[in-house]
């Protein structure tokens, strides 16, 4: 138990490390350049305890509970040797953590209004619906394809530089042809795609999955799973747009 | 007690994000592998641990740093702090600007620091690379192609450029540093891009674009609002790849 505390105390010096550049530049800035009191300093305390105590936890949780079950994940389905069940997994992972995104789900409203003002569509709440969710499941079907390709890159032992800029020349292609409204979105579309307890799932599948294939490095082959998955959703929503126009 | 009331309904939130990812997980564990999950009782309080967390760190986010973060944003970027001797039809001047792209850069750099899918991944590197690569090293060069990233961002805003000659020379930059750097890097490197791009950044530098978008004549805040969370998410890469190349540099030299 004690040494537990221990633990747990070491955790929590290192997430106030965390939050001081935060706390630093915000009371900078508060102070130095806008020259303007504190506001609610309670509250701020409060709340920066929370984000502490919360940061603490969610590390903790992560070595014992989302890495484990990351990798022994991947372990079951490389000693199951079906690579279909496998790739079904991979895209379901990507798809349905995806299209519940709270941070999606904002932009893609956000990109409604947009187009709805553009005249893109009509403003209408069931027309900007229609294209919010059309938006959200574009971008989880673009997540889920990008978990499959990863995951089949790290059977297959692809190398990942050819893939990824490959998707790159297929973006610098697409931004010529795609309607102007639909680019910024789409650009921003790869990184809201990637939350934060997808992120470690993913990474640990990747890495579980490279270290118990043979003749795969977890370093080179493992990681990699998430530059697809903010990859395909950018050329999807290009795509999404010039199916639209 | 209030405080207990929105933790209570935060944590629901969160259970309500997570549900999916557990679902799914649950599922394929029961019906496709058919085997009991190894240490189950250590993996069911480690994700509890995690949605505690969680649900803690947005809430004191939502607390203490979003509404101060913003109001900077909003304060920084206002025409009477920028320059306060404007006239409304004066020209736009970027050098006007200077402390916006020092807040950017400066909340960039922090809040990658703080970002825990970047904290996760940090320490799973360090544990895959045997110690080769330092979980701070590497979060530090993400932060600092965060910071660049947004800088850059917000000052792309300010002059009105189109975002896809950014985007497209960053593409560049990062085929050609591609071919340079020590292939163990690669992966890595590209991950760390979408990894930046979570629950405190997102939220604070929109903000920022937005401010800056509204308060510039000719700006649209929907159009130019967008596309900073693009330049958070490139720069890393670059970074993560120059500081590979630098410390191998480095090790050659010795």
């Amino acid at each position: 138990m004690n040494q537990q505390f221990i633990i747990f105390f070491k955790a929590l010096w290192g997430s106030c490390k965390d939050l001081l550049p935060i706390i630093f530049v915000i009371a900078f800035f508060q102070f130095a350049v806008l020259q303007q009191p504190m506001p609610n300093v309670g509250d701020i305390f409060i709340g920066l305890l929370l984000v502490v105590l919360g940061l603490t936890f969610f590390i903790y949780g992560l070595e014992m509970g989302l890495f484990p079950i990351g990798e022994s994940m991947a372990k079951a389905f490389a000693r199951k040797d079906s690579i279909s069940w496998l790739l079904t997994f991979a895209f379901c992972l990507g798809f349905g953590t995806t299209v519940a995104e709270p941070s999606l789900i904002a932009v893609a409203r956000e990109a409604a209004t947009v187009a709805a003002s553009g005249g893109i569509i009509a403003a209408t709440e069931i027309a900007q619906n229609e294209y919010a969710n059309g938006l959200r499941y574009t971008v989880a079907f673009a997540v889920g394809l990008a978990i499959v390709i990863g995951v089949l890159r790290i059977i297959r032992g692809w190398p990942i530089q050819y893939l990824i800029l490959g998707g790159y020349a297929l973006v610098v292609i697409m931004t010529t042809f795609a309607p102007n409204w639909i680019i910024g979105i789409a650009y921003d579309s790869g990184g809201v795609t990637t939350s934060t307890i997808t992120v470690p799932l993913v990474t640990a599948l990747g890495v579980g999955l490279a270290s118990s294939i043979k003749g795969r490095n977890p370093m080179i082959d493992g990681f990699g799973l998430i530059a697809f998955a903010s990859l395909t959703p950018m050329i999807f929503v290009m795509a999404y747009g010039m199916v639209l126009s | 007690m209030d405080l207990l009331v929105e933790f209570f309904n935060t944590l629901k939130s969160t259970v309500v994000d997570v549900l999916p990812i557990l679902s799914i997980i649950l599922l394929f564990q029961l019906l496709v592998i058919r085997r009991p999950i190894a240490h189950v009782k250590q993996v069911g309080f480690g994700f509890l641990y995690v949605l505690i967390g969680l649900a803690l760190f947005l809430l004191g986010l939502e607390k203490a740093l979003f509404p101060l973060g913003k109001m900077m944003a909003e304060q920084l970027t206002a025409p009477e702090f920028i320059n306060p001797n404007a006239l409304a039809e004066d020209a736009i001047n970027w050098t006007h600007y200077t402390w916006v792209y020092i807040f950017a850069a400066a909340i960039g750099f922090s809040t990658a620091i703080a970002e825990p899918s970047l904290i996760a991944v940090a320490l799973k590197a360090e544990e895959v690379s045997g110690g080769g690569i330092k979980a701070n090293s590497l979060r530090i060069a993400v932060a600092i192609g965060v910071a660049i990233g947004i800088a850059i961002g917000s000052y792309r805003i300010v002059v009105g450029h189109p975002i896809h000659y950014y985007i497209i020379s960053g593409y560049i930059v990062v085929v050609i540093q591609t071919f340079f750097c020590p292939k163990m890097i690669v992966p890595l490197a590209y991950d760390s891009g979408g990894v930046t791009t979570s629950t405190v950044t997102v939220p604070l530098v929109a903000a920022l674009g937005l401010g800056l978008a509204s308060t510039i004549p000719g700006r649209s805040p929907l159009i130019d609002g967008f596309g900073l969370i693009a330049f958070a998410s490139l720069f890393p890469i670059i970074a993560v790849m120059a500081y590979a190349q630098i410390t191998h540099l480095r090790t050659k030299t010795n």
